[in-house]
């Protein structure tokens, strides 16, 4: 089925141009769902197919260069779960679709409010009372309909924790809480897939990427037992502006880890203040 | 003998942040510590220290020209 799914897509694809005048193979958006229905397999499917003859999906184009059509085979092949989704997992969610990451496994057992309108992209007025979930599937699917997405109601704990992220490339940590994160991170390394953990208070943040061997969250808030749960957010609040912008990062943290590119911030914390603008990438072993 | 250095209080530390933060007077021998005590910073909100980029403690000597940065816990997305 493969080599008539392939001729098809020969044949619906149009020669398009690149910004810079360079040319590309182009299949439409239209195209990819009706060529899934008519071959009876998932839109991923047939998107991974055109990326591996070196067609691209329209809607990836401008990913392209960036990646090679390869590289976006590789995302949309990749599961990536998202733990949390307020102010960093509604910002995790709308990149990740966009960027291509095949399924996201959605993790969190609460309800909005009307505080979250401040920072969570998800919440609107509509969206009052329900389920983070189900908001976020709704737009991942608005955005992405070839992305599977896996939707857990439910706070994670360290009796669920090791089930809800499992055969995950990448987790992210978008929680509102540094005892959770400590959980999570436990449980992350337990399943030997690396973490990517933001924080927020008021207008700075702090991100850091932690493999299964690194030393990891300790190194930036010290024994979890002599913590209280919450932090600056407490009296400070998160701003949209400090949470957009972590959550970008951890963004950009996962497409490098599941490319294998670039720098990542392992053992390192990049901090971020809005306030004074200052960015700095501190190094966490000494 | 008065050395500087230069102070960054972050989040809800910042209310602590002195109005010389950018070239302010210690003595030299001064402890991270010994300059949060000064400062009024209660040691339970300080979670991360670094100095000049790199992850330092409470007992680090501070010397002329360093940068101190200080971030409470930080928790919230």
């Amino acid at each position: 089925m493969k080599t008539q799914i392939i001729k098809k897509l020969k044949a619906i694809s149009r020669p398009k141009k690149y910004p810079d005048d360079t040319d590309y193979t182009s299949i439409s958006l239209e195209d990819i769902p009706r060529l899934a229905t008519s071959f009876k397999v998932d839109s991923r499917k047939i998107e991974i197919i055109a990326l591996e003859e070196g067609m691209v999906p329209e809607r990836y184009a401008r990913n392209m260069k960036t990646f090679s059509p390869e590289d976006q085979a590789s995302l949309l092949k990749s599961q990536v779960s998202i733990v949390g989704l307020g102010g960093l997992g509604g910002t995790v969610c709308e990149i990740l679709a966009r960027t291509g990451i095949g399924t996201l496994n959605l993790i969190d057992g609460d309800r909005f409010e009307a505080s979250n309108l401040n920072r969570q992209f998800l919440s609107t007025r509509e969206t009052m009372g329900k389920y983070k979930t189900e908001a976020a599937v709704k737009r991942i699917k608005e955005i992405n309909a070839s992305i599977t997405v896996r939707r857990h109601d439910e706070y994670l704990d360290d009796k669920n924790s090791d089930a809800l992220i499992r055969r995950s490339d990448v987790i992210v940590d978008c929680l509102d809480n540094i005892k959770t994160r400590f959980i999570l991170e436990n449980a992350s390394k337990k399943s030997g897939s690396p973490l990517v953990s933001a924080a927020v208070a008021g207008l700075s943040g702090h991100i850091t990427t932690i493999f299964p061997e690194d030393p990891g969250l300790k190194l930036i808030y010290g024994p979890p037992d002599d913590l209280k749960s919450k932090g600056a957010e407490a009296s400070l609040g998160c701003l949209p502006s400090a949470v957009s912008v972590l959550a970008a990062v951890e963004t950009a943290e996962v497409v490098k880890i599941i490319l294998n590119r670039g720098s990542l911030l392992r053992n390192k914390l990049l901090i971020i203040d809005l306030l004074d603008n200052i960015t700095e990438i501190l190094d966490l072993l000494p | 003998m008065i050395v500087h250095v230069t102070l960054k209080l972050f989040a809800t530390l910042s209310r602590f942040t002195p109005d010389s933060a950018d070239r302010y007077p210690i003595a030299p021998g001064t402890t991270v510590k010994h300059l949060l005590e000064k400062l009024g910073v209660p040691e339970d909100d300080v979670r991360l220290i670094f100095i000049n980029g790199i992850k330092g403690n409470l007992t680090s000597t501070l010397t002329d020209g360093d940068r101190l940065g200080i971030f409470p816990p930080v928790g919230g997305g």
